[in-house]
């Protein structure tokens, strides 16, 4: 953000404003001539991904809102006008909830990629929490969001997990009476929630700018998990990230067409188009697939205080992800050991979202609870492996490994493989 | 490369697992899979058989269950011409008002009109029907597992109970509901409907044809989706296309 500027324009009314508010040369450092590795990988695609879902989601919804009713007696019929009567009212729709669930695909993939290539390390340690905090805004965005339509899983979606904060000690019951704003999920739950799904994503975007001015400053990580060392080192964002991410982005648009204009109801619920009724309880109540991982956590303790704290413990312990994690070496490549647990964490994570998805029963319970605890035993065991592990040698810089991985045909993993104490 | 293979064929097999998941833990038998002209990326609706779906439903089904989001004027998207839509809303009654005198009455249907609830709330539904409520019908084909197949399934799926199984005061059996037990009546059988242009009136061809005319209360717009979301493909291919090559020749510059 700092810095000099190289911005040079000989234009009049450029230079003019540049003078009092030097916008262009703000977007020059930003986006064109930013210094970034030379060796960033398709995982880095998500960052802009995840902005381009977020002004999506916005577009989507204020549009949306505008046809929306947000009543307990006309929600649910005006979510059908907006399909039926109003001009591409459906596209909207569908675009929106099948943007949700892109957006967190996209952030899942973005949070997996910091921590296989150890972007949440010094001096990344605040960029890591921003993230964080904009995912834990995401899943209030998206599971006020999804109470909208006022549907059955709406209903009981909100009931049961608002319900959870009955859990806490002597003020449960005041706590949940304070969110509901009544006895039960009813009107003025639905009425706050559509305020607040409306406010957050703005706070989101806020967050966002502080998470990328953090990047700016000590810039990109990479696959090796090294320092930019120097010029020779990085190439300017524009042109060649701007095209790659745009390359991304067609792929990207491709798959999230598909679902849209082809199977749009595939990860929703049909549940969600009978009307909400307080009266009748859906037989599984299953939150939307990206809560599954969390959800699968709550029920694997059977004590609902303690799977609260066990379900805001699986989130809130990525926070301290940086600390716990005692290896120098950034990058799993270089991690043998942490590399492996890393895919068992992740396999860990699909199973957990399976059963998240399944009745509380039987095999599944076993289950549930065999994944939470690995899924804490991961993290739990990061400062052990930081000190026993032997890192593989890192290459002394990303353009020799870059030149090396063209030149002599090895792969930067291949060159920097001959086992050595970690450097 | 392998790698993102790997994961990708991982994460299709936790979606399908994940939406299979439900379906698995219910003891209704799995739905019949049947083909749908609907179907697919470049489906359309079957317009013949949707009005014949139509006269089933005014036929057989509208005594019973509602379909409060489909205006009489819709009926023009499924193939009908505007004088056969008008004749038919004029066949029910609407409470209209109210009028100069400040009174409620009562007026034939018009094109801009709902189609009419048959009970005037679900206390009169239940009371009809051995205390069950037959729900609205426009979002059924939605709002079930497994969609077409199934609602399906349960028109055609009806038989004598099993030697061990007691049914309850009013219920009838059948394996593709929850549990078997359903307090509907079977509402079509062979015959149940005259087709006017000679399509045999089976009990599967009612079925079938209340089926198609479901699916399209259900999405009328269906048919808009996936034309443009072809179109919208096609487009997308070749723009990802063009950036791939861009991508190719700015970065061919690098190494
Ligand atoms: C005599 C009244 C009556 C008629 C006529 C009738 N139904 Fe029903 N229907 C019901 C009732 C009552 C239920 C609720 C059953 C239950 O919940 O057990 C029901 C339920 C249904 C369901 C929902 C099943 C589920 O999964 O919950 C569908 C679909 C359905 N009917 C379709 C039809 C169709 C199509 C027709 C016309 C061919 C029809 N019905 C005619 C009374 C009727
Ligand atoms: C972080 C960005 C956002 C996320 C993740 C998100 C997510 C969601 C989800 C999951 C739903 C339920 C969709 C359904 O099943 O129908 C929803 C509904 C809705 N959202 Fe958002 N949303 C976001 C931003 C916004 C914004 C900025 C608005 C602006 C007003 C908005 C307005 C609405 C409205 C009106 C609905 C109800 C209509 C409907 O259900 O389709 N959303 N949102």
């Amino acid at each position: 953000m700092s810095g000099h500027s190289s911005f040079q324009s000989n234009n009049a009314i450029v230079k003019w404003i540049e003078y009092r508010l030097p916008i262009f040369s703000f977007v020059n450092e930003a986006l064109v001539v930013y210094p970034t590795p030379k060796n960033l990988n398709y995982w880095w695609n998500m960052g802009s991904l995840a902005g381009v879902m977020l002004v999506v989601q916005i577009i989507t919804g204020v549009v949306l809102g505008m046809h929306y009713t947000p009543h307990a007696d006309l929600a649910f019929d005006s979510t059908e006008h907006i399909m039926r009567d109003v001009n591409y009212g459906w596209l909207l729709r569908y675009m929106h909830a099948n943007g949700g669930s892109m957006f967190f695909a996209v952030v899942y993939i973005h949070i997996f990629r910091g921590m296989y290539y150890g972007s949440y390390k010094a001096p990344r340690e605040l960029l890591w929490w921003l993230g964080i905090i904009i995912f834990i805004l995401m899943m209030a965005t998206a599971f006020m969001g999804y109470v909208l339509p006022w549907g059955q899983m709406s209903f009981w979606g909100a009931t049961v997990i608002t319900n959870l904060f009955s859990a806490v000690p002597i003020l449960g019951e005041t706590i949940v009476a304070w969110l509901w704003g009544g006895y039960s999920v009813d009107q003025p739950t639905l009425n706050r929630f559509f305020s607040l799904h409306y406010l957050l994503p703005f706070v989101i975007f806020a967050v966002v700018f502080l998470h990328l001015w953090a990047l700016h400053v000590h810039k990109s990580n990479n696959p090796l998990g090294i320092d930019i060392k120097g010029p020779q080192d990085t190439i300017p964002f524009h042109p060649y990230y701007t095209v790659k991410d745009l390359y991304g982005m067609g792929v990207f648009a491709i798959i999230f067409a598909w679902l849209l204009f082809f199977a749009p109801n595939l990860l929703g619920e049909p549940d969600n188009y009978i009307p909400a009724d307080p009266l009748v309880t859906p037989t599984h109540i299953v939150p939307e697939w990206y809560f599954l991982p969390f959800y699968a956590i709550l029920r694997a303790i059977p004590d609902k205080l303690f799977g609260v704290i066990a379900m805001f413990a699986s989130l809130f312990i990525l926070f301290v992800l940086p600390w716990l994690d005692t290896s120098k070496v950034r990058s799993a490549r270089f991690r043998p050991v942490y590399k492996m647990l890393f895919w068992a964490f992740f396999v860990d994570c699909l199973v957990l979202g399976y059963i998240g998805g399944q009745p509380a029963e039987g095999i599944f319970i076993v289950i549930g609870r065999l994944g939470t605890a690995l899924y804490f035993l991961f993290f739990l065991s990061l400062p052990f492996i930081g000190w026993f592990e032997r890192p593989r040698k890192l290459p002394a810089s990303i353009s020799t490994a870059v030149l090396e991985s063209h030149g002599g045909g090895g792969t930067p993993d291949g060159a920097a493989a001959k086992a050595e104490d970690r450097g | 490369m392998l790698r993102s293979v790997l994961i990708a064929a991982l994460a299709a097999l936790f979606v399908s697992s994940v939406s299979a998941g439900a379906l698995a833990s219910s003891n209704a038998e799995h739905p019949k899979e049947l083909k749908w002209s609907h179907g697919g990326p470049f489906g359309t609706f079957d317009r013949a058989s949707v009005q014949r779906g139509l006269h089933v439903y005014r036929e057989t089904c509208s005594g019973c269950h509602g379909l409060k989001y489909i205006a009489f004027r819709n009926l023009l998207e499924i193939g009908l011409s505007e004088d056969q839509a008008k004749i038919i809303a004029a066949e029910y009654t609407v409470k209209d008002g109210p009028n100069d005198e400040g009174e409620m009455f009562e007026r034939p249907g018009k094109l801009f009109d709902y189609m009419p609830a048959p009970f005037a709330n679900d206390k009169a539904a239940r009371a009809s029907n051995n205390g069950a409520l037959p729900p609205d019908l426009s979002l059924i084909v939605k709002a079930r597992k497994g969609g077409e197949n199934y609602i399906y399934s349960i028109l055609t799926g009806y038989m004598e109970p099993p030697a061990d199984v007691t049914l309850a005061e009013g219920m009838a059996y059948n394996p593709y509901f929850p549990n078997h037990q359903i307090a509907m009546a079977p509402p079509i059988d062979d015959q149940t409907v005259e087709y006017v242009d000679g399509t045999e009136n089976s009990k599967e061809q009612i079925a079938r044809d209340v089926v198609s005319f479901l699916a399209w209360t259900a999405e009328p717009t269906l048919e808009a989706r996936k034309r443009l979301g072809v179109k919208v493909m096609l487009y997308l291919f070749v723009l990802t296309l063009v950036l791939y090559g861009v991508k190719r020749k700015v970065w061919a510059k690098m190494h």
